[in-house]
Protein backbone atom coordinates (compact mmCIF):
# COMPACT_ATOMS: atom_id res chain seq x y z
CA UNK A 1 0.00 0.00 0.00
CA UNK A 2 1.32 3.41 -0.93
CA UNK A 3 0.59 6.52 1.15
CA UNK A 4 0.76 10.21 0.32
CA UNK A 5 1.29 12.77 3.08
CA UNK A 6 0.05 16.07 1.68
CA UNK A 7 2.29 19.01 2.56
CA UNK A 8 0.93 22.57 2.57
CA UNK A 9 2.98 25.63 3.47
CA UNK A 10 2.62 25.54 7.27
CA UNK A 11 2.00 21.81 7.70
CA UNK A 12 3.96 20.72 10.77
CA UNK A 13 2.74 17.22 11.59
CA UNK A 14 3.79 15.86 8.20
CA UNK A 15 6.97 14.26 9.56
CA UNK A 16 5.06 12.56 12.38
CA UNK A 17 2.52 11.23 9.89
CA UNK A 18 5.25 10.01 7.53
CA UNK A 19 7.13 8.31 10.38
CA UNK A 20 3.95 6.70 11.71
CA UNK A 21 3.48 4.96 8.34
CA UNK A 22 7.12 3.87 8.26
CA UNK A 23 7.34 2.79 11.91
CA UNK A 24 3.93 1.16 12.30
CA UNK A 25 3.42 -0.30 8.82
CA UNK A 26 6.72 -0.23 6.97
CA UNK A 27 4.76 0.65 3.82
CA UNK A 28 5.70 3.10 1.07
CA UNK A 29 5.02 6.76 1.81
CA UNK A 30 5.83 10.02 0.03
CA UNK A 31 5.50 13.67 0.91
CA UNK A 32 3.30 15.23 -1.77
CA UNK A 33 3.50 19.00 -2.23
CA UNK A 34 0.32 21.12 -2.34
CA UNK A 35 0.94 21.96 -5.99
CA UNK A 36 0.80 18.31 -7.11
CA UNK A 37 -1.77 17.47 -9.76
CA UNK A 38 -1.71 13.68 -9.72
CA UNK A 39 -2.38 11.32 -6.82
CA UNK A 40 -3.17 8.27 -8.93
CA UNK A 41 -0.12 6.41 -7.58
CA UNK A 42 -1.42 6.48 -4.00
CA UNK A 43 -3.85 4.22 -2.14
CA UNK A 44 -4.10 6.27 1.05
CA UNK A 45 -4.08 10.06 1.40
CA UNK A 46 -3.03 11.56 4.73
CA UNK A 47 -3.72 15.24 5.36
CA UNK A 48 -1.58 16.21 8.37
CA UNK A 49 -1.96 18.82 11.08
CA UNK A 50 -0.31 22.20 11.25
CA UNK A 51 -1.24 25.70 10.21
CA UNK A 52 -1.72 25.55 6.45
CA UNK A 53 -1.22 28.97 4.89
CA UNK A 54 -0.83 30.39 8.40
CA UNK A 55 -4.53 29.69 9.07
CA UNK A 56 -5.17 33.09 7.49
CA UNK A 57 -8.85 33.94 6.97
CA UNK A 58 -9.97 30.62 8.58
CA UNK A 59 -8.28 27.32 9.39
CA UNK A 60 -8.06 25.30 6.18
CA UNK A 61 -9.85 27.92 4.06
CA UNK A 62 -6.96 28.62 1.71
CA UNK A 63 -5.58 25.07 1.70
CA UNK A 64 -8.87 23.74 0.31
CA UNK A 65 -8.17 25.71 -2.89
CA UNK A 66 -4.65 24.27 -3.44
CA UNK A 67 -4.22 22.32 -6.70
CA UNK A 68 -3.68 19.03 -4.86
CA UNK A 69 -7.14 19.28 -3.28
CA UNK A 70 -8.77 18.68 -6.67
CA UNK A 71 -6.93 15.35 -6.64
CA UNK A 72 -7.86 14.64 -3.02
CA UNK A 73 -11.54 15.17 -3.94
CA UNK A 74 -11.10 12.84 -6.88
CA UNK A 75 -9.40 10.19 -4.72
CA UNK A 76 -12.18 10.45 -2.11
CA UNK A 77 -14.84 10.06 -4.80
CA UNK A 78 -13.03 6.99 -6.12
CA UNK A 79 -13.30 5.44 -2.66
CA UNK A 80 -9.63 5.79 -1.76
CA UNK A 81 -8.88 6.13 1.95
CA UNK A 82 -8.41 9.72 3.13
CA UNK A 83 -7.53 10.73 6.70
CA UNK A 84 -7.35 14.34 7.89
CA UNK A 85 -5.92 15.05 11.32
CA UNK A 86 -6.31 18.37 13.18
CA UNK A 87 -5.63 21.05 10.53
CA UNK A 88 -6.15 18.24 8.00
CA UNK A 89 -9.67 17.75 9.45
CA UNK A 90 -10.29 21.50 9.11
CA UNK A 91 -9.10 21.35 5.49
CA UNK A 92 -11.44 18.43 4.71
CA UNK A 93 -14.46 20.26 6.18
CA UNK A 94 -13.57 23.44 4.28
CA UNK A 95 -13.22 21.34 1.13
CA UNK A 96 -16.72 19.97 1.63
CA UNK A 97 -15.44 16.39 1.92
CA UNK A 98 -16.78 16.24 5.46
CA UNK A 99 -19.81 18.09 6.88
CA UNK A 100 -19.69 20.82 9.55
CA UNK A 101 -16.91 23.18 10.59
CA UNK A 102 -14.31 23.63 13.33
CA UNK A 103 -14.55 26.79 15.39
CA UNK A 104 -12.59 28.28 18.30
CA UNK A 105 -12.44 26.16 21.47
CA UNK A 106 -15.15 27.34 23.85
CA UNK A 107 -12.48 27.80 26.54
CA UNK A 108 -10.52 30.12 24.17
CA UNK A 109 -7.46 28.09 25.20
CA UNK A 110 -5.09 26.10 23.05
CA UNK A 111 -5.54 22.61 24.52
CA UNK A 112 -2.55 20.28 24.31
CA UNK A 113 -2.77 17.05 26.34
CA UNK A 114 -3.82 13.40 26.06
CA UNK A 115 -7.57 12.79 25.96
CA UNK A 116 -9.77 9.74 26.24
CA UNK A 117 -11.52 8.91 22.99
CA UNK A 118 -14.45 6.56 22.62
CA UNK A 119 -14.57 4.61 19.35
CA UNK A 120 -18.16 5.22 18.23
CA UNK A 121 -17.78 3.48 14.89
CA UNK A 122 -15.34 0.59 14.56
CA UNK A 123 -16.50 -0.15 11.02
CA UNK A 124 -14.60 2.55 9.12
CA UNK A 125 -11.43 1.78 7.18
CA UNK A 126 -9.46 3.66 9.83
CA UNK A 127 -11.02 2.17 12.97
CA UNK A 128 -11.71 -1.47 12.16
CA UNK A 129 -8.89 -2.74 14.40
CA UNK A 130 -10.50 -1.09 17.44
CA UNK A 131 -13.39 -2.60 19.37
CA UNK A 132 -16.71 -0.81 19.18
CA UNK A 133 -16.98 1.44 22.26
CA UNK A 134 -13.31 1.01 23.17
CA UNK A 135 -11.76 3.96 24.99
CA UNK A 136 -8.27 4.91 23.84
CA UNK A 137 -5.78 7.62 24.77
CA UNK A 138 -4.61 9.97 22.02
CA UNK A 139 -3.28 13.53 22.38
CA UNK A 140 -4.96 16.70 21.15
CA UNK A 141 -3.20 19.97 20.28
CA UNK A 142 -5.54 22.63 18.95
CA UNK A 143 -7.10 26.03 19.48
CA UNK A 144 -9.92 25.57 16.98
CA UNK A 145 -11.19 22.04 17.43
CA UNK A 146 -14.74 22.81 18.47
CA UNK A 147 -16.78 20.79 15.98
CA UNK A 148 -19.95 22.54 14.91
CA UNK A 149 -22.81 21.42 12.70
CA UNK A 150 -26.51 22.25 12.68
CA UNK A 151 -29.08 19.93 14.23
CA UNK A 152 -30.14 18.48 10.91
CA UNK A 153 -26.55 17.54 10.04
CA UNK A 154 -26.02 16.07 13.51
CA UNK A 155 -29.11 13.91 13.10
CA UNK A 156 -27.85 12.60 9.77
CA UNK A 157 -24.34 11.97 11.20
CA UNK A 158 -25.96 9.89 13.94
CA UNK A 159 -28.33 8.10 11.58
CA UNK A 160 -25.52 7.14 9.19
CA UNK A 161 -23.01 6.14 11.88
CA UNK A 162 -20.66 8.93 10.76
CA UNK A 163 -19.57 9.84 14.28
CA UNK A 164 -16.27 7.96 14.54
CA UNK A 165 -14.84 9.25 17.84
CA UNK A 166 -16.25 11.18 20.79
CA UNK A 167 -14.36 12.59 23.76
CA UNK A 168 -14.62 10.34 26.79
CA UNK A 169 -15.14 12.37 29.95
CA UNK A 170 -14.40 16.08 29.68
CA UNK A 171 -15.16 17.68 26.32
CA UNK A 172 -11.97 19.72 25.76
CA UNK A 173 -13.31 22.20 23.22
CA UNK A 174 -17.10 22.38 23.31
CA UNK A 175 -17.74 20.19 20.26
CA UNK A 176 -21.34 19.37 19.41
CA UNK A 177 -22.22 15.99 20.98
CA UNK A 178 -18.58 15.65 22.11
CA UNK A 179 -17.54 14.83 18.55
CA UNK A 180 -13.79 14.30 18.05
CA UNK A 181 -13.90 12.67 14.61
CA UNK A 182 -16.35 11.95 11.81
CA UNK A 183 -16.46 10.17 8.48
CA UNK A 184 -18.18 10.86 5.20
CA UNK A 185 -21.25 8.82 4.33
CA UNK A 186 -19.23 6.21 2.43
CA UNK A 187 -16.82 5.82 5.37
CA UNK A 188 -13.62 6.16 3.32
CA UNK A 189 -12.91 9.74 4.42
CA UNK A 190 -12.24 10.33 8.12
CA UNK A 191 -11.36 13.57 9.91
CA UNK A 192 -10.41 13.94 13.56
CA UNK A 193 -8.91 16.56 15.86
CA UNK A 194 -6.75 14.23 18.04
CA UNK A 195 -3.38 13.11 16.68
CA UNK A 196 -3.09 9.32 16.23
CA UNK A 197 0.31 9.80 14.54
CA UNK A 198 1.62 11.14 17.85
CA UNK A 199 0.48 8.02 19.70
CA UNK A 200 2.13 5.13 17.89
CA UNK A 201 4.61 4.01 20.56
CA UNK A 202 4.63 3.69 24.33
CA UNK A 203 7.71 5.94 24.18
CA UNK A 204 5.35 8.72 23.07
CA UNK A 205 3.03 8.07 26.01
CA UNK A 206 0.53 5.92 24.13
CA UNK A 207 0.51 3.46 21.26
CA UNK A 208 -3.28 3.66 20.88
CA UNK A 209 -3.07 5.57 17.59
CA UNK A 210 -1.22 2.75 15.83
CA UNK A 211 -4.46 0.89 15.09
CA UNK A 212 -5.61 3.74 12.84
CA UNK A 213 -2.73 2.82 10.56
CA UNK A 214 -3.02 -0.97 10.82
CA UNK A 215 -6.78 -0.61 10.23
CA UNK A 216 -6.41 1.17 6.91
CA UNK A 217 -3.71 -1.22 5.73
CA UNK A 218 -5.95 -4.18 6.56
CA UNK A 219 -8.91 -2.51 4.84
CA UNK A 220 -6.80 -1.95 1.74
CA UNK A 221 -5.50 -5.52 1.76
CA UNK A 222 -9.00 -6.88 2.07
CA UNK A 223 -10.18 -4.71 -0.81
CA UNK A 224 -7.26 -5.68 -3.03
CA UNK A 225 -6.84 -9.28 -1.98
CA UNK A 226 -3.24 -8.51 -1.13
CA UNK A 227 -1.25 -10.89 1.01
CA UNK A 228 0.11 -9.70 4.30
CA UNK A 229 3.80 -8.90 3.96
CA UNK A 230 4.41 -7.85 7.54
CA UNK B 1 -14.82 50.32 -7.29
CA UNK B 2 -14.50 49.46 -3.61
CA UNK B 3 -16.21 46.54 -1.91
CA UNK B 4 -16.55 46.33 1.85
CA UNK B 5 -17.28 42.81 3.06
CA UNK B 6 -18.52 41.96 6.55
CA UNK B 7 -18.32 38.35 7.69
CA UNK B 8 -20.09 37.50 10.94
CA UNK B 9 -20.58 34.29 12.90
CA UNK B 10 -24.14 33.01 12.58
CA UNK B 11 -26.45 33.87 15.46
CA UNK B 12 -26.83 30.26 16.59
CA UNK B 13 -23.08 29.55 16.54
CA UNK B 14 -21.03 30.10 19.69
CA UNK B 15 -18.63 33.07 19.57
CA UNK B 16 -16.08 32.48 22.34
CA UNK B 17 -14.07 35.57 21.33
CA UNK B 18 -17.16 37.76 21.60
CA UNK B 19 -18.01 36.25 24.99
CA UNK B 20 -14.49 36.95 26.28
CA UNK B 21 -14.63 40.57 25.14
CA UNK B 22 -18.08 41.00 26.69
CA UNK B 23 -16.70 39.70 29.99
CA UNK B 24 -13.83 42.14 29.75
CA UNK B 25 -16.15 45.08 29.04
CA UNK B 26 -18.24 44.14 32.07
CA UNK B 27 -15.10 44.01 34.19
CA UNK B 28 -14.49 47.60 33.11
CA UNK B 29 -17.96 48.53 34.32
CA UNK B 30 -19.78 48.55 30.98
CA UNK B 31 -22.58 46.45 32.40
CA UNK B 32 -25.00 47.55 29.69
CA UNK B 33 -23.23 45.29 27.15
CA UNK B 34 -25.55 42.28 26.88
CA UNK B 35 -23.75 40.59 24.01
CA UNK B 36 -20.64 40.95 21.81
CA UNK B 37 -20.19 39.28 18.44
CA UNK B 38 -16.86 39.50 16.61
CA UNK B 39 -16.58 39.27 12.85
CA UNK B 40 -14.27 40.11 9.97
CA UNK B 41 -14.09 43.27 7.91
CA UNK B 42 -12.49 43.14 4.46
CA UNK B 43 -11.86 45.98 2.01
CA UNK B 44 -11.47 44.96 -1.61
CA UNK B 45 -10.44 47.30 -4.41
CA UNK B 46 -11.88 46.12 -7.72
CA UNK B 47 -10.76 47.21 -11.17
CA UNK B 48 -14.27 47.39 -12.53
CA UNK B 49 -16.89 50.13 -12.73
CA UNK B 50 -19.77 47.82 -13.60
CA UNK B 51 -21.87 47.54 -10.47
CA UNK B 52 -23.84 44.49 -11.53
CA UNK B 53 -20.69 42.56 -12.45
CA UNK B 54 -18.98 43.60 -9.21
CA UNK B 55 -21.96 42.46 -7.17
CA UNK B 56 -21.99 39.06 -8.82
CA UNK B 57 -18.22 38.63 -8.48
CA UNK B 58 -18.05 39.68 -4.81
CA UNK B 59 -20.94 37.34 -3.98
CA UNK B 60 -19.00 34.50 -5.61
CA UNK B 61 -15.86 35.45 -3.63
CA UNK B 62 -17.84 35.35 -0.39
CA UNK B 63 -19.41 31.99 -1.17
CA UNK B 64 -16.18 30.37 -2.35
CA UNK B 65 -13.64 31.73 0.10
CA UNK B 66 -14.35 34.75 2.27
CA UNK B 67 -17.12 33.19 4.36
CA UNK B 68 -17.73 29.61 5.46
CA UNK B 69 -21.49 29.55 5.12
CA UNK B 70 -21.76 26.60 7.53
CA UNK B 71 -20.88 28.93 10.41
CA UNK B 72 -20.79 32.46 8.98
CA UNK B 73 -23.08 35.01 7.34
CA UNK B 74 -21.80 37.75 5.05
CA UNK B 75 -22.94 41.02 3.56
CA UNK B 76 -21.16 43.60 1.45
CA UNK B 77 -21.39 47.17 0.21
CA UNK B 78 -20.14 48.54 -3.11
CA UNK B 79 -18.90 52.09 -3.48
CA UNK B 80 -17.72 54.12 -6.46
Amino acid sequence: MKFAVIVFPGSNCDLDMYNAVVDVLGEDVDYVWHTATDLSAYDGILVPGGFSYGDYLRCGAIAQLAPVMTEVRKAAAEGKFVLGVCNGFQVLTEAGLLPGALIRNNSLKFRCHPVGLRVENANTAFTRDYAQGEVVTIPIAHGEGNYYCDEETLASLKANGQIVFTYDGVNPNGSVAGIAGISNEAGNVVGMMPHPERAVSELLGSADGAKMFTSVLNAWRERNGAASTR
Amino acid sequence: MKATVYVTIKENVLDPQGNAVQGSLQTLGFDEVAKVRIGKYLELTLDTTDRAVAEERVKAMCEKLLANTVIEDYRFELEG
